[in-house]
């Protein structure tokens, strides 16, 4: 799948470019975000989710779901016999049904980035975590040579953790100086930063880490890494998106989100599109933009979707565990 | 002054727990007198599917307990019976008509019925099980396995002890069940399902849907996570038997077909009412080595 990047510096982006200059000034910026009303989120992320999506709409949804899914093992189990038949899932998650889509992209760690390239090739993209996944604490060095080995071995998309230590910390420019170097690490590969929001306490601090992490040229703005809870949730999805429709206004660059970690019915899946149309707007319905990070949900979509063709209740039987 | 009565709404019993119909809908039921007596949910398809959903989730570890331990369970439901008697008794009078003493016959024969099928929870395997002769070096052993998911349609008449008799036989052998109660008498049922709420039954063994049969067989029948459907409930009605049984093929689904007329419930039942919802499962095993 063709991947657009946003290589060159926008000339929206350079306004900015005192706003990253010192501690202070980042510090100043990202304190001067408005707040998150907390309790106006949380209703608005609930209200986004009654709504009723049926039949033809309901069939879309559900294909486009499947073709924004991140398939992701993140086990310490992981074999390569495992990331084969799952990069096999990925390019054919229904193999009853030719005209089920594949996935978006299949999401391993490092060392496993080859296996996954053997069996998709340039069908499906390979993303990679990095830099320390999922807590983050090693050195810088240990970091950038993670990231550089994930895409020598041909990741297309790397997942980076923030150092969320340094961020409660307050040291905005410390965690903005990292994505900036990871970044510079991935070269050509799409850059997603996960700030692992079960970790961040507040809404205000989702909206930061989303400035900083955009301020310093990610590709991709991820919640969590799916080894602690809260992962995503609906409330942080919406600060985010509102997150990247704010700076696409401000500075003209698009930022794409993924949610990760939590996701499990199809339902679900449905009431985050429903959120990605109505807040950031129908720009971001695409797989480009717009991602899953999940495992149990390609099931629950590929049974919903078996269940709008046959017009009977599928079960866990006809798919694949992995 | 008299005291106003309090209208009674029932609800469902999925996964251990009494939700609301998904859909909303509930439906007056009446006494044998047609008078009114209280609202009952009326079950969806999507019910039904959150209920397989339950008894699939359940089934692991049901179906791992030891035979023995099913059996204390079991007769646990028949004790709680017996201490909820007079309600069951006046429920089934109230559902069934006729005397307090025929309601109470029939509450007592339930619970009979209940110990009997818990006695054979441990027993089973050794009647329908076998140690088979074999030309090799191998011991060859048949025992009987729970199926799955079994899908019950309980009969629309005998609300207590025709519902007990069609599902003590699925449970008692590991099976975890959704039960379709009978329509117009579905209150013996719902107190049925308080009972095993309070007797040890793992949430999600038995799920109980009061509605109506013939709108929620066919979502059972074809559903391909079910693995057998007893049509008792349907009893009589042959064209919309032989539809389930069509929709049940897909997935090769055991199905127990619904009897010309509701069978008489006193009589003692046949082993086949659980040998029906079990699969045989038979291993060579190497001698000597």
């Amino acid at each position: 799948m063709p991947v657009t990047a946003s290589t060159a510096p926008s000339p929206g982006l350079s306004a900015y470019a005192d706003v990253t200059a010192s501690e202070a000034s980042l510090r100043r910026f990202l304190h001067g975000l408005p707040g998150v009303d907390q309790v106006g989120a949380e209703a608005r992320a609930a209200g986004l989710g009654t709504r009723s999506i049926k039949t033809t709409a309901k069939a879309l949804a559900l294909d486009l779901a499947i073709t924004m899914v991140d398939l992701t093992t993140l086990e310490g189990q992981d074999t390569p016999g495992k990331v084969r038949a799952l990069a096999n899932k990925a390019l054919r998650p229904d193999p009853a049904d030719p005209t089920c889509p594949a996935v978006a992209a299949v999401c391993v760690y490092g060392d496993m980035v080859g296996v996954v390239k053997e069996v998709v090739g340039d069908k499906v993209n390979v993303a990679a975590v990095a830099t320390a996944f999922p807590s983050g604490r090693a050195s810088m060095e240990v970091k950038l040579a993670d990231t550089r080995e994930a895409v020598a071995a041909g990741a297309d998309e790397i997942d980076m953790v923030i150092d969320r230590g340094a961020f409660l910390a307050g040291r905005y420019l410390q965690v903005y100086e990292e994505i900036v170097a990871v970044k510079e690490a991935c070269g050509s590969a799409h850059l997603k930063v996960i700030f692992e929001t079960g970790e961040l306490q507040t809404y205000d601090n989702v909206r930061r880490a989303s400035w900083l992490a955009m301020l310093a040229g990610t590709d991709f703005i991820k919640t969590s890494t799916g080894k602690v809870q809260p992962a995503a949730t609906l409330p942080v999805t919406l600060v985010m998106l509102e997150a990247v429709r704010d700076f696409r206004e401000a500075t003209g660059v698009q930022i794409g989100v993924k949610p990760a970690g939590g996701i499990r019915t199809a339902k679900d899946a449905i009431k985050y599109l429903v959120m990605v149309n109505e807040v950031a707007g129908p720009d971001w319905l695409t797989p480009t933009w717009f991602r899953f990070g999940a495992s149990t949900l390609l099931n629950e979509l590929l049974m919903q979707r078996t269940k709008l063709a046959t017009g009977r209740y599928s079960g866990p039987d006809y798919f694949t565990l992995d | 002054m008299a005291r106003i009565d309090v209208r009674k709404t029932y609800k469902l019993y999925i996964g251990g727990a009494f939700p609301r119909s998904e859909s909303g809908h509930s439906y007056e039921v009446q006494d044998s007198k047609g008078k009114f007596v209280a609202n009952a949910a009326k079950a969806s398809r999507k019910d039904v599917r959150d209920a397989v959903v339950a008894a699939r989730k359940a089934f692991p570890g049901w179906s791992g307990r030891t035979a023995y331990n099913r059996a204390q369970i079991l007769y646990r439901i028949a004790e709680v019976m017996e201490d909820r008697r007079p309600q069951f008794v006046q429920a089934v009078q109230q559902s069934e008509g006729g005397s307090a003493a025929a309601a109470g016959r029939q509450v007592d024969e339930a619970i009979d019925r209940l110990v009997w099928y818990a006695g054979w929870a441990d027993k089973l395997a050794q009647v329908v099980g076998n140690a088979n002769p074999v030309a090799g070096p191998f011991f060859n052993h048949s025992a009987p396995e729970p199926t799955g998911v079994v899908g019950v349609l309980a009969p629309q008449s005998s609300s207590l002890l025709g519902l007990v008799s069609v599902v003590a036989p699925v449970i008692v052998t590991g099976n975890t069940t959704v039960v379709v109660s009978s329509y117009s008498r579905p209150l013996p049922a719902v107190t049925f399902a308080e009972v095993l709420a309070t007797s040890d039954v793992p949430g999600g063994v038995v799920n109980l849907l009061t509605g109506d049969a013939a709108s929620l067989g066919p979502w059972l029948a074809a559903h391909m996570d079910v693995n057998a459907i007893d049509l008792c409930g349907l009893a009589g009605d042959d064209a919309v038997t032989t539809e389930l049984e069509v929709a049940a093929a897909d997935n090769l689904k055991r199905v127990r077909r619904a009897p010309a007329a509701e069978p008489d419930w006193t009589a003692a039942p046949a082993l086949s009412t659980m040998t029906d919802f079990l699969e045989i499962k038979t291993v060579w095993h190497p001698i000597g080595v």
